[in-house]
């Protein structure tokens, strides 16, 4: 695989200023500043503070790699994808690119509120580098995409806010570089929208291109990428495969990820009644794993105790989330067993060929339903893990080698037969 | 699996590193030309899109601004005019003098109006104040198509020397590009320049020789006054129209020198200012 990109110790350095100063001077300042230096006062100096956004990063991305960069704000993610897209030069370090390199900060940048979509299209295509020929050709397919034929010819400020965010992207969209960089631009839109980009990005990635995807977004980012880099204050705080660097990203601060003990008494968990003791993620020898292969059967298991049994029976049900925070099933313990003072350990056990490959993030809750519905704890993530799907290829996925969609992945019967 | 093996093997390789986009600037500025007409056609398109008149206003203001100059101080303050009608006198330097202020006064607030654009998407940056200056240039080509008819309407007859109008808008647009440039970079760091820019513009007016001809100034005098630039190209532009018009050399040669001078300081000031540009505005 040839590199499409790199970066070798890219920084990139801010100035603060803290004396109240807006960011530009006035000649004002500078004559009183002046006239201090030469009356032999020492003029104010204001005291400054560097600051750097991005600090010493290096990384390759390989062509056709879909690379995703996560972090929390401030964590220096626009301010690397500003140097990668030369709208901010570096303050030290080198940045090689191989092809034609499109960056898309945001939707429908340079638009012009007075002309029409039609006149947008050839600006915004201009503006994002694409030539106007090529925009000439691709123009029935961009409007056709963004759905506004009927006002292709009027001003874009009579558009609705859906409509001039959909023209933006469908313009981005048939960009057609080899390496695309996107900033967050999923964030417009209706959900039906957000679909129809998802999709277009996905076919764009398929084709072989490179994609850079800077998002909060988890869920898109682990369904696009295939690979990831987690910024932390400016540097790299983790990169390799997409699934590892989403868990690391939500583990961030937890204790455990694959398992957790609370028996030393440090923190508690639970109320007068309940307490929960320890959890795991077990794979299919028994031991506790964060990586568990998606044909292989997996268990997560809650240790818990039973103080008070006076609201009793206790249920135990546990919470499954993917990495973008939606649930991807809730499973509740049917024994009715825990009903007396004591310790317990409930298991739920997870078949091989159920969930899709990602992170997963299990809650532990406990609860009694006798005397109206009483939740003792419910420890939202208190373990994860990854469902891997190896890229040898297995059956369920037939022939296809993208990223399927869903929390779930069953391996399911089917029977296909010739009826006439 | 994937096309990228089957797409052409050779593809460009671009290298950013700190103080290197210097190399490679002015390559870029040719690179970027798709997106300079574009501009240009656009700022074109949105100024006369809802105006009734259109690009007739462009005829009107110096025309208007002629007549009544040429009324005032013509007629009423009796400003020598060197035996010139009025009315084609004051034209004739009213339309590089209008060309030449406003084109400065939109470059000089261009950046800042594109600062959303400046912060999302690369491209040379000079390109801005370019637009800005080829547009007013645009408007300026439209009002000096008016001058031969109105040189005929007032029995001047039009010689090869109108030719020289070619070089002198263009010395125009130099000065007018190298003084755009360095005012919208000012104005970056400075924020007065939108108050004092204005001013120096209306007090240039009365300064160069539009209301009355060059050599009203006493000659010891003569060779400062053309360190004002703008008194060569409209000593120019009325040598040019008028046959019986002389020009001094040396008052232009001032002018070429200073615009080459103003170019050279103006972008490099703006060169300077343009790579933390992202980073200020």
């Amino acid at each position: 695989m040839t590199i499409a990109l790199s970066a070798t110790d890219l920084s990139k350095r801010y100035t603060i200023r803290h004396d109240g100063h807006r960011g530009y001077h006035t000649l004002r300042d500078e004559f009183v500043s002046g006239f201090k230096r030469l009356t032999g006062r020492t003029a104010q100096i204001a005291s400054t503070e560097e600051f750097w956004a991005v600090e010493n990063i290096t990384f390759e991305v390989k062509e056709g790699e879909r690379l995703g960069i996560i972090g929390r704000n401030g964590a220096g993610k626009s301010t690397l994808l500003k140097m990668l897209s030369k709208v901010v030069e570096p303050t030290t370090g080198k940045i090689e690119i191989h092809g034609r390199l499109a960056s898309l900060l945001e939707v429908g940048t340079g638009f012009h509120p007075e002309l029409t979509g039609r006149e947008n299209v050839f600006l915004n295509g201009a503006i994002l580098g694409m030539p106007r020929n090529e925009t000439l050709r691709k123009f029935d397919e961009i409007v056709a995409f963004a759905g506004v034929e009927r006002f292709i010819d009027t001003p874009v400020r009579r558009y609705s806010s859906g409509m001039y965010m959909r023209l933006g992207f469908a313009v981005a969209a048939h960009l057609d570089p080899d390496i695309l960089l996107i900033d967050e631009v999923l964030a417009v839109g209706d959900l039906a929208f957000q679909q129809k980009c998802l999709g277009k990005l996905e076919s764009i990635t398929n084709d072989g291109r490179t994609v850079l995807f800077v998002s909060h977004n988890l869920g898109s980012i682990s369904s696009l990428c295939t690979s990831a880099i987690l910024m932390e204050s400016g540097k790299i705080a983790a990169h390799g495969d997409v699934a590892l660097v989403v868990m690391k990203y939500y583990r961030d601060g937890a204790s455990s990820p694959a398992s957790f003990d609370l028996r030393d008494g440090q923190r508690k968990i639970g109320d007068d009644y309940a307490r929960l003791l320890s959890g795991r993620v077990l794979d299919k020898s028994g031991k506790p794993s964060v990586e568990i292969h998606i044909s292989d059967d997996l268990a997560v298991e809650m240790e818990f105790e039973i103080l008070d049994s006076n609201p009793g029976p206790f249920i135990a049900n546990f919470h499954f989330h993917t990495s973008d925070g939606s649930v991807a099933f809730v499973s509740m313990d049917t024994s009715r067993n825990a009903t007396l003072p004591g310790k317990y350990k409930a298991c739920c056990e997870i078949p091989g060929s159920l969930l899709n490959e990602g992170a997963y993030f299990v809650g532990f809750a406990l609860t009694t339903f006798s005397r109206g519905v009483a939740v003792h704890f419910f420890e939202r993530g208190a373990v994860s893990f990854n469902v891997r799907d190896p890229i040898e290829g297995i059956e369920s996925r037939g022939d296809w080698g993208g990223s399927m969609p869903g929390s779930v992945r069953p391996n399911l019967v089917w029977n296909t037969e010739r009826v006439m | 699996m994937t096309s990228a093996n089957l797409r052409p093997a050779e593809k460009r390789v671009t290298v950013i590193e700190a103080g290197r986009a210097n190399l490679e600037y002015f390559q870029d500025l040719w690179r970027y030309r798709e997106l300079f007409y574009i501009l240009v056609w656009r700022d074109l398109l949105v100024r006369y899109k809802q105006t009734a008149l259109g690009l007739a206003w462009t005829l009107l203001k110096p025309l208007l601004t002629a007549l009544v100059f040429a009324l005032v101080f013509g007629k009423l303050v009796n400003v020598p005019s060197g035996g010139m009608p009025h009315a084609p006198f004051m034209y004739v330097a009213l339309v590089p003098w209008l060309f030449f202020a406003t084109s400065i006064a939109e470059s000089s607030t261009s950046l800042a109006a594109h600062s959303a654009l400046i912060s999302k998407v690369y491209f040379p940056r000079l390109l801005v104040p370019l637009v800005s200056t080829v547009v007013a240039l645009i408007e300026m080509l439209v009002a000096l198509a008016l001058l031969v008819p109105m040189l005929i309407i007032f029995g001047i007859e039009p010689s090869w020397r109108l030719l020289a109008l070619v070089p002198l808008t263009l010395l125009t647009a130099c000065l007018a590009f190298a003084l755009g440039a360095w005012s919208a970079a000012l104005h970056v760091k400075y924020r007065d320049t939108g108050i004092v820019l204005p001013f120096v513009l209306q007090f240039g007016l009365y300064v160069s020789p539009v209301i009355f001809p060059g050599d009203l100034v006493p000659y010891p005098w003569r060779a400062l006054y053309s360190l004002n630039p703008m008194v060569g190209v409209i000593e120019g532009f009325r040598w040019a129209s008028f046959p019986d018009q002389s020009l001094d050399p040396m008052t232009l040669g001032t002018s070429v020198l200073a615009t080459c001078l103003f170019l050279m300081m103006g972008l490099r000031y703006f060169r300077g200012i343009e790579r933390h540009l992202a980073d200020v505005i």
